[in-house]
């Protein structure tokens, strides 16, 4: 391995032997394409003509009114596929292409990574298989038969509690057995080196627009910068553009599921112990001796019991803070953003917006607090239709 | 104590490769492990190789993750499993490794952990996700425990890691005979051979190979070509997932395997 990706002590490429070689194959051919003209020019041509590039900055007016203070928009949500998913699996889909590689498989919670990978492998005519939880499964039903138009296998994964963290063992198994043609396209910015740098890298372009955003159309930059963190993509993919800016707040939101007191959540950040999964050290939920706690959100794509580990570091060196929100507060969330603003937000999202709520009437009306809408919500509707059935009028 | 080194030794004057047998401690309960790891010495197991079940072991097939769930479920921690490593070394003095993940020696504490296990009895420890380019993180607690290190070659090491590997080992090379993760197979690697031959040109550290040997006969043709150990796994572990209800036959289809691939390696 030329790098150790080391962020401070966190990250690192703790996996089997049998890895190492792929690994290092693709951090060779990271840096071999990363800023090779030809890749960044038909990177860039891609973002913007398949994914929507840019995405909008939007000052959600009638939402700031409630809370207080302005807040404003990153429309992740409005990319194709429906989140910034698709920032990272055309980067890295098209780097398996460069790469030489002619199969793709992925893991998936929520499905927003499954299917941006799933519309990555028909756009490159790649065969791909996508490794997901039961449970997830079936509260993702949707993105679930997204993914399978789109010409991609879905791998039911039955073991632990059948959500992203035995998605991830089961992928990284299957990707054991089949290194020499399958790429194996990594959805948050964890795992093992290199994939935290390259998956930040694929995910820069939303803080590097939000920044140059903020200063055409509000003429400063925010006060803070927030965004929900579970492997933690969006959450570093926003603030890599605010990193120097020193007085930009730099707030990341976990899943406090159903409440940290009952251990049901997957607050890793807030109150996790470092440890070692899936190959990379990080804060992790685990018990005394080291065995990985189940997880629980509302979420799928927050369920995960590990963080990346620039965030670890971020989190140590005080750059950044985080905090939790519980599931109920996300649906609280939920339901304001689409009744003031019409926008119906991810649960993953909605987050970052219930901590805005939880801050209501606390900050000056002209603090600026913008938030990456990583997602949009359609995927969640029978999920927030079970929890908050609409009363009938 | 008796170490690899004494076992290798002897061995290679009675011109046979190490049976060894891999268990999940614990598996399915603490007693009944106990009881299956004596019938493995009993029936000829030179070295046991144990492993800590853990919540999410990536190198491992569905054999081994169903015997981390039955190992977890009836309760087996890691303090059990150094009172279970203290009473298989005095039931028998013949080398014990662990194959195990790196948290749970990380949240023991790296050095405190080696010394632990190796005052029950342990020779070494074998940490599945972790490479050789982070050997620095344990071979200096492991030698200051005085444990003997082993780290794992694979079909895709290249032979410049092979001498690295090599260079850091003072037990034995874990030769993973395929790429991928444990478990039982119909047919043997057709690339272990060559890996084999290769590995014992390259160094005198004993080569012993596992992953997929499932058949007395594969055992056969790993011996030929020139291991010195052959480490069963996954078969073994499934005689247990199969006899859940009745412990005699486990003990007994057990013992009746390793007896047999005991048979096929031993000369002629």
């Amino acid at each position: 391995m030329k790098y150790k990706g080391r962020f401070g002590d966190y990250g690192g490429f703790y996996v089997p032997e049998v890895l190492m070689p792929v690994l290092e194959e693709l951090e060779e051919g990271f840096y071999r394409f990363y800023e090779d003209k030809q890749f960044v020019a038909e990177l860039a041509q891609l973002s913007k003509d398949y994914a929507g590039r840019p995405s909008p900055l939007y000052h959600a007016k009638r939402f700031s009114e409630y809370v207080g203070f302005k807040v404003y928009l990153k429309r992740e949500d409005l990319l194709h596929g429906g989140a910034h998913k698709v920032n990272n699996t055309l980067g890295q889909g098209l780097l398996a292409k460069y790469m030489g590689k002619t199969k793709l498989i992925a893991e998936t919670g929520a499905g927003q990574h499954g299917l941006a990978t799933a519309m990555i492998g028909a756009l490159f005519g790649m065969e791909t298989k996508i490794f997901m939880g039961v449970v997830d499964i079936e509260r993702q039903s949707v993105n679930v038969h997204k993914m399978k138009l789109c010409g991609a296998e879905v791998i039911p994964i039955e073991g632990g509690t059948g959500t992203l963290k035995d998605a991830i063992n089961d992928a990284l198994r299957y990707w054991t057995a089949h290194v020499t043609d399958t790429f194996y396209l990594f959805g948050s910015a964890c795992g093992p080196h290199p994939y935290p740098t390259i998956v930040k890298h694929f995910q820069t372009c939303i803080g590097t627009e939000t920044r140059r955003q903020c200063l055409a159309e509000i003429g400063k930059l925010p006060d803070m910068v927030v965004a929900c963190v579970g492997g933690g993509s969006n959450a570093i993919g926003i603030f890599s553009g605010f990193m120097d800016d020193k007085d930009v707040k730099l707030l990341g939101v976990e899943a406090g599921g159903r409440s940290l007191n009952s251990g049901r959540h997957a607050a890793t950040l807030v109150v996790g112990r470092v440890g070692i999964l899936h190959g990379a050290k990080s804060y992790l939920l685990q018990d005394k001796e080291g065995q990985v706690h189940e997880t629980e959100s509302v979420s799928a794509g927050l369920d995960y019991p590990a963080v990346g580990p620039e965030h670890c570091l971020l989190k140590d060196t005080g750059r950044a803070e985080y905090v939790a929100a519980e599931d109920d507060e996300v649906l609280d969330a939920f339901e304001l953003l689409s009744k003031t603003e019409g926008i119906l937000p991810a649960l993953e999202s909605a987050h970052a917006l219930a901590y805005l709520m939880s801050q209501k009437g606390k900050f000056d009306p002209d603090t600026i607090a913008v938030v990456n809408l990583s997602g949009r919500g359609d995927k969640d509707v029978s999920i927030v239709e079970r929890r908050r059935p609409l009363m009938s009028s | 104590m008796k170490t690899y080194k004494q076992l290798f030794s002897e061995l290679s004057k009675l011109k046979r490769p190490a049976l060894i047998s891999f268990f999940v401690i614990g598996d399915p309960d603490f007693d009944t492990s106990v009881q299956i790891v004596k019938t493995a010495i009993d029936a000829g197991a030179d070295i046991l190789e144990l492993g800590i079940p853990f919540s999410d072991p990536i190198a491992d097939g569905p054999t081994i993750q169903k015997a981390d769930i039955r190992a977890r479920n009836s309760g087996m921690s890691v303090q059990k499993a150094m009172e279970f490593t203290r009473t298989v070394r005095d039931y028998k003095d013949i080398p014990i490794g662990l194959l195990m993940y790196y948290n749970l020696i990380y949240q023991y504490g790296t050095q405190k952990f080696f010394s632990d296990f190796h005052e029950a009895g342990v020779n070494s420890i074998l940490v599945a996700d972790l490479s050789i380019d982070d050997a620095d993180e344990i071979t200096s607690p492991a030698t200051g425990a005085g444990l003997d290190t082993v780290f794992m070659v694979t079909p895709n090491t290249d032979t410049k890691r092979m001498k690295l590997i090599a260079s850091r080992t003072t037990g034995f090379i874990y030769t993973v005979s395929l790429l991928g993760v444990t478990g039982s197979r119909e047919k043997l690697s057709d690339t272990v051979e060559a890996l084999v031959g290769k590995l014992k040109k390259l160094t005198s550290v004993p080569v012993c190979v596992g992953f997929g040997i499932s058949k007395p006969e594969h055992a056969a043709a790993v011996a030929s070509a020139g291991a010195d150990g052959v480490i069963i796994g996954s078969k073994i572990v499934g005689f247990i997932e199969n006899n859940l209800g009745n412990k005699e036959k486990m003990l007994a289809d057990i013992s009746t395997f390793l007896g047999e691939v005991k048979n096929a390696i031993s000369p002629r």
